[in-house]
């Protein structure tokens, strides 16, 4: 099958879970840790495919080697007991990398799951600060959007839970560990790399156009002369995905096929 | 040798209006809910709650009795078949928050664990580079900063002890004297909430009371579970299904159909009525009772 083929029979979904194994090539023996539906195939993905090394929770208390993603019908295998407590020794020893829901994004990667609105009475309350601040100041820390819309990605975030690019460069040495890796969304895939971090667009996802991805974000995105169409996964990736990580097709549920 | 056996009535009476009182577990899983609905049939008020919150920190909003929240989230966990793990918002504590109706403390999980064993060990803070650079300076006014005395001269956060008043813990099994296992997954925090809060304000609940002798077997022969001392704890509660509607593993899972009615019932204010009257209106051995009705 070449690859010309694939791009029909590929769902977006699938193309999500490919871009966010992408964001944790070359981690090594880390801590992969992805948050949401899709983020946990794509991390599956990244240990199965290409990067062995990485090490993945069960979603509780434990760091297991299994493929599959949410349902471990042979058993888990075991290699730690990972209870919440153990999280903060890997998150400040700087061994991990979180890839995060985020309600508001901005342009520098500041992200904000705490609250809408003024924070004092708030339009509507979210989860909190959560692990956001200690993760973004210790690790690599990348995120999942899968709403594209100017609502999420926003020209300032109204709370900062995780600091951007901007934060950091202010903090000077003390933000030495920050890294805001890479942004994927429904749409496309966001890093920044760019002279003042502000965030480029990376790739889009087959059959979204560079225009759609401007009008749904509500900054000036850095937009390269030539922006790549975000990667299709190789036979073998699509097989470990349908076949062995996510055989009911949780990912379908969360982007749906346009 | 000192039996502390109480009941949840008991626990209550030890505490009073204006305390701060650690709430163990996480999220929905194993919290102390026969001692939270004590709480919420009291005259208690005005109490300053710390939490891994969940339907604790909802249910004691929407009776009224919080006058601050200190937390880095408050969500209910949810695992339904054939989905996927997910985190709910919860409905009271939204709602109490929006309606400017608590006072808000806002923290990193990782300065929870850090103001804690600060209290636990007596000093007043211990620093972390965790929350620089994000509006917990602007929505924590208790954090400060600290200069490293050495050589490196780095700033870095101080997070102050918690000053609680009493700590409140749901574990599987205990003896009389507040030695306790846990035998589910995860510890959370429960210990060191214990080790944090004052002597006299120590209180766990649990599935069942085992003399000591036989503690060790009921903790499966695993003396690594057996992290409650009776150093920590000063009242023990007899109290099976103790911790529904959350997780109390491996005794028994979450109640996912209840915590998705006590969801629909904070929908509106006649619902909730509805629901208070049916679950929380009544005494706790009448709602182990129904519970074990419905199943």
């Amino acid at each position: 099958m070449s690859s010309t083929d694939l791009s029909d029979l590929v769902t977006r979904a699938e193309v999500c879970v490919v871009a966010v194994a992408e964001c944790f090539r070359g981690d090594g023996e880390t801590l992969c840790n992805p948050i949401g539906t899709i983020p946990m195939i794509g991390g599956r993905l990244a240990r199965a495919a290409f990067e062995p090394d990485l090490c993945m929770t069960d979603g509780e208390a434990l760091l297991i080697a299994n493929d599959e993603a949410f349902d471990w019908p042979g058993g888990k295998v075991v290699e730690y007991w990972n209870p919440y407590r153990s999280m903060f020794d890997w998150v400040w020893s700087g061994r991990r990398h979180v890839m995060m829901g985020a309600t508001q994004v901005d342009k520098y990667g500041n992200q904000n799951i705490a609250a809408i609105g003024d924070y004092a009475r708030p339009k509507v309350q979210l989860l909190g600060y959560r692990g956001a601040p200690g993760n973004t100041i210790n690790d690599p820390t990348s995120y999942w959007v899968p709403n594209h819309s100017p609502k999420v990605f926003v020209e300032a975030v109204d709370t900062v839970c995780g600091i951007g690019w901007d934060k950091a460069a202010r903090l000077g040495e003390a933000g030495r560990f920050v890294e805001i890796r890479r942004v994927v969304s429904n749409l496309g895939v966001f890093d920044f790399e760019t002279p003042d971090h502000s965030m480029r667009l990376r790739s889009v996802h087959p059959g979204v156009t560079v225009d759609e991805v401007v009008a749904a974000t509500g900054f000036e995105l850095v937009i390269p002369d030539e922006v790549p169409t975000s990667r299709l996964p190789t036979p073998e990736e699509l097989r470990l995905i349908r076949e062995v990580i996510d055989p009911a097709g949780l990912r379908e549920a969360e982007v749906p096929n346009p | 040798m000192t039996d502390k056996r109480l009941t949840e009535a008991e626990v209550v009476a030890r505490l009073r209006s204006g305390m701060t009182i650690a709430i163990g577990g996480w999220g929905s899983r194993r919290k102390p809910m026969s001692i939270v609905r004590e709480i919420l049939r009291s005259d208690l008020t005005d109490l300053t709650i710390l939490s891994h919150g969940g339907p604790d920190l909802g249910l004691l909003c929407a009776a009224g009795k919080v006058r601050r929240a200190i937390y880095a989230f408050v969500a209910l966990d949810q695992q339904e078949p054939g989905r996927p793990p997910a985190a709910l918002l919860e409905p009271h504590f939204r709602k109490a928050r929006q309606a400017g109706a608590i006072e808000d403390e806002p923290l990193d999980e990782g300065m929870v664990h850090l103001g804690l064993q600060a209290a636990a060990w007596r000093v007043p803070f211990l620093p972390t580079r965790v929350g620089l650079g994000s509006d917990l300076w602007r929505d924590n006014p208790r954090l400060a900063t600290v200069r490293s005395p050495f050589g490196d001269g780095e700033e870095l956060v101080a997070v102050p002890a918690f000053e609680l008043d009493a700590a409140i813990c749901h574990l599987n099994v205990a003896d009389e004297r507040g030695n306790a296992a846990f035998l589910g997954p995860d510890l959370y925090w429960d210990d060191l909430m214990l080790q944090a809060a004052p002597t006299g304000g120590r209180f766990i609940s649990v599935e069942r009371v085992v003399p000591t002798e036989k503690l060790l077997d009921a903790a499966g022969g695993n003396a690594q579970r057996l992290r409650i001392s009776r150093m920590m704890v000063d009242g023990v509660v007899e109290a099976p299904g103790g911790a529904h509607f959350t997780s109390c593993e491996p005794d028994y899972g979450r109640d996912e159909a209840f915590q998705q009615d006590y969801m629909a019932a904070a929908k509106s204010p006649e619902a909730w009525e509805a629901f208070r009257a049916e679950w929380l209106d009544i005494d706790e051995r009448e709602y182990r009772a129904k519970v074990e009705a419905r199943r």
